[in-house]
């Protein structure tokens, strides 16, 4: 695309080479590195991941040393199924009761699932945590982005209403029910929440309510 | 009295200078992009709301492919400045008693990507030149209990580097089991905080719809 421009000198009959001014018309070379630029800035902004952490507990290797005691009544088990399943029941099973476990309620991922569940049980802490973020959203709290974390643990720790979510995973479950039920643990505000291994007498009632004509979830 | 001659403007501008800066962006763009190298397993990642980012340096990041198979990296950042990995296969090849050259580990070193070698077939895998050899060799680092070579990865990158930080990359599909027995090795080496790599997605809760 260079313009060449032919500069005719001198009439005397005598041929000369033709005179190449170096001018170049540069505005496609432009076009074709802003697209370029456009492109690789859209691909990579795009592609940078996330993490998201999490702790574990203390794995207790000294027998004497007797597990932490949580009450009951606010203990929800949540174990991740076979087939992208999801199973709870809430409380505790004592090993003793193995001929008699309770039914395990059958629910899953979606918003109306184990959110919804979730999120009854959380309300009070959830509505806390929400409105404190409309407050700041609107102006109405002046506070830097980084304290807003460090409130909202605060509010998370003060907090003595939520439950107390067991996760456990039965062997055929994959890593992405794993990551979605620790999201949905950070969606619905959860203040504690942790991951535990799962017991034998767990496994057996996974596999009865999978096998077995599943219960349906009923949350209220 | 001299006349004031305005000076003809000729309509064309002279592009080059901007071709320079477009140039300069998309050279720095190109390179700095190329952090992403290509991984040994393709990994489908999962979503999650978090919205930290990743870590660019001081961090081991385990891949768990979705056949089953454990890979290992430890990112660059100042890791390449100090030299962190051909210490760490240097340690590694000490408690396995092998010898490394200082080729093999150089090309360490150099290595790109995750790597998924057993410590016994690491000196022909940094040896072999093209990528097919590589490849066959890359068949996760063992850690059943008897041969636990991925405790000792993580034990010996700690010793490294203290401020280590332990990511998991896992594909969707990655069978639990296998997750299990890498957080279990972690948490008897008393790493109990990590970070699991996700994508974005956006979740909306609507409170009124829920508390009817």
């Amino acid at each position: 695309m260079a313009e060449i421009i032919q500069e005719e000198k001198g009439g005397g009959g005598k041929k000369r080479a033709k005179k190449i001014l170096p001018h170049m018309d540069m505005t496609p070379m432009v076009d074709l590195m802003m697209l370029l630029i456009t492109f690789f800035m859209l691909t990579t902004s795009l592609s940078k991941s996330k993490v998201m952490d999490i702790t574990l507990p203390d794995k207790i290797t000294d027998p004497t040393v007797e597990a932490p005691k949580i009450p009951t009544s606010r203990t929800l088990n949540i174990i991740l199924g076979p087939e992208n399943k999801l199973y709870w029941y809430p409380g505790a099973v004592k090993e003793e009761d193995y001929n008699n476990l309770p039914p395990l309620f059958e629910t899953d991922f979606s918003a109306t699932g184990i959110r919804q569940l979730l999120l009854e049980r959380n309300r009070a802490l959830f509505k806390k945590i929400d409105d404190f973020n409309q407050q700041v959203i609107a102006g109405k709290i002046v506070i830097s982005q980084d304290s807003v974390l460090g409130a909202i643990r605060q509010l998370k720790n003060v907090d003595d209403t939520g439950p107390i979510v067991l996760i456990k995973a039965y062997k055929a479950a994959n890593y992405g029910n794993f990551v979605d039920i620790l999201d949905e643990m950070n969606i619905c505000g959860i203040a504690r929440y942790t991951f535990v291994d799962i017991v034998w007498y767990e496994e057996k009632m996974v596999e009865i309510a999978s096998g077995a004509s599943p219960v349906a979830a009923s949350t209220n | 009295m001299p006349k004031i001659k305005l000076p003809t403007k000729s309509p064309r501008i002279d592009m080059t200078p901007m071709v320079d800066t477009f140039a300069v962006i998309l050279i720095f763009l190109l390179l700095t992009s190329q952090m992403r190298s290509p991984e040994p397993a393709n990994v489908d990642m999962p979503f999650s709301i978090s919205e930290k980012p990743t870590p660019d340096f001081n961090a081991m990041t385990f891949l768990l492919s979705p056949d089953g198979k454990v890979f290992m990296n430890f990112d660059n950042g100042p890791d390449t400045l100090l030299k962190f990995r051909p210490k760490i296969l240097a340690e590694m090849g000490k408690r396995y008693g092998i010898e490394f050259t200082e080729k093999q580990l150089r090309e360490f070193e150099k290595f790109p990507s995750s790597m998924g070698v057993p410590i016994l077939q690491m000196k022909e895998f940094l040896d072999s030149e093209d990528a097919a050899t590589r490849k066959s060799f890359e068949t996760g680092i063992p850690m059943d209990s008897t041969d636990n070579q991925l405790a000792m990865w993580i034990q010996y990158t700690r010793t490294v580097n203290p401020n280590i930080q332990a990511i998991i990359k896992g594909d969707t599909k990655t069978e639990f089991p296998v997750v299990k027995r890498v957080l279990d090795i972690l948490q008897e080496l008393n790493v109990k905080r990590f970070s699991l790599i996700t994508n974005l997605e956006a979740a909306k809760i609507n409170l009124e719809e829920i508390q009817q």
